[in-house]
């Protein structure tokens, strides 16, 4: 029986393993991918030590960092369930393998929230992205729309006007939020037209998407668009563990020692409920995460 | 030796993190950017079905996205 198995290798995750090794814990990291959300980021500038990193590259060096150990690295295989065996740990299984193992770390991160409107599965990669950076410049000189009105919308929004040929910036809320420097530069270009209290209702098309029907301000619209960029936020990736207490939005709540509700489990990082999701408190509560699981795991022997 | 295209942009990570893997690994790849070259972008719409990036074509067969372990399958690892 292993030790521990962690559950994503994101920053926390990555960062759990790095001290994991160290400690001498047996113990294997899976994982659907490598460096989660981090490796969609463009630019990271607050990161201590790099002033400046793209984020692609700072899971390069995460990953260097990592591999100096002899570290188990099951990637590209997703989780599915935890179980919990009482008296004799857990089992992870990720639909390929099932992994007997005394504790847990949860480092599972997060995924981007879906609209959950009709069509929105259907054209999903046929003209709906969840990823700017990625497809944006698939949509050259087109017009598009993007959902949201936080900073990833409008992140998103400013990387489309340098693309395409008109940007519906469509916010469900009275008013834009997210930072007032990027608010501004989306509200004076010309390419932009932002519509406030307006709510998506439907995704259509052919093979692709063509238009997207919306409700602004109680009167119906319909936008024709090919791309539409959700940026709405997202979701933690906690169904996994159905057993352990999360909070309303779904994240496992974690006391100060990255313990869960169920003992043996502990949880780090954006999947949590600890406030402020950025790499660096992702990466430090994957340490603290680890160095609380060798203390558990020597008060159990 | 595998016949290898990659459909991509060049700044969508995944891309990068693709064409990464492929050249660690030896593997010779022909790159076509799909945001510069309309032409490749509806080809790459039409073997795919879909407008997503990366998209590895390995032999004719056509992988969405960098899905490693479907990489590593067609190209024997």
């Amino acid at each position: 029986m292993l030790d521990l198995v962690i559950i994503g290798a994101g920053p926390a995750g990555i960062t759990a393993a790095i001290y994991a090794a160290r400690k001498k814990i047996d113990f294997i990291l899976v994982s659907k991918d490598l460096g989660g959300q981090t490796a969609l980021s463009a630019d990271v500038e607050n990161y201590t030590g790099y002033q400046f990193i793209a984020g692609p590259d700072l899971v390069a060096k995460f990953e260097e960092h990592m591999r100096q150990f002899a570290i188990t690295f099951h990637n590209g295989e997703a989780v599915t369930r935890i179980v919990q065996k009482p008296g004799s740990g857990f089992v992870v299984e990720s639909g390929k393998n099932s992994y007997a193992c005394r504790s847990v770390l949860i480092a599972s991160g997060r995924r981007p929230r879906w609209l959950g409107v009709p069509g929105e599965e259907k054209y999903r990669n046929k003209g709906v992205s969840y990823c700017a950076t990625c497809d944006g410049p698939l949509f050259s000189k087109k017009t598009v729309a993007v959902i949201g009105g936080g900073n990833s919308a409008l992140d998103a929004a400013l990387q489309m006007i340098a693309i395409a040929e008109k940007v519906y910036l469509v916010d469900i809320n009275p008013a834009l939020g997210g930072d007032e420097v990027m608010r501004r530069k989306v509200e004076t270009s010309p390419k932009v037209e932002v519509l406030n209290n307006a709510k998506t209702l439907a995704i259509t098309g052919e093979r692709f998407v063509k238009a997207m029907k919306i409700d602004v301000s109680g009167q119906a619209r319909e936008l024709a668009v090919s791309g539409i960029f959700v940026e709405i936020g997202s979701t933690p990736n906690s169904d996994i563990a159905d057993f352990v207490d999360r909070n309303a939005s779904g994240e496992i709540v974690v006391d100060c020692l990255n313990r869960t509700s169920a003992r043996g489990v502990f949880a780090a990082g954006d999947v949590t409920t600890v406030p402020e999701k950025q790499i660096i408190v992702a990466a430090g509560e994957g340490a603290k995460a680890v160095l609380g699981v060798s203390r558990y795991l020597v008060q159990e022997k | 030796m595998a016949q290898v295209k990659v459909y991509s942009t060049p700044t969508c990570p995944y891309c990068i993190r693709a064409k990464k893997y492929l050249s660690d690994k030896g593997i010779a790849f022909e790159n076509i950017d799909v945001s510069a070259d309309e032409e490749a972008l509806k080809q790459m719409v039409d073997v795919s079905g879909q407008m997503g990036v990366p998209v590895l074509v390995i032999d004719g067969d056509v992988i969405v996205g960098f899905d490693q372990s479907r990489i590593d399958q067609k190209l024997g690892f």
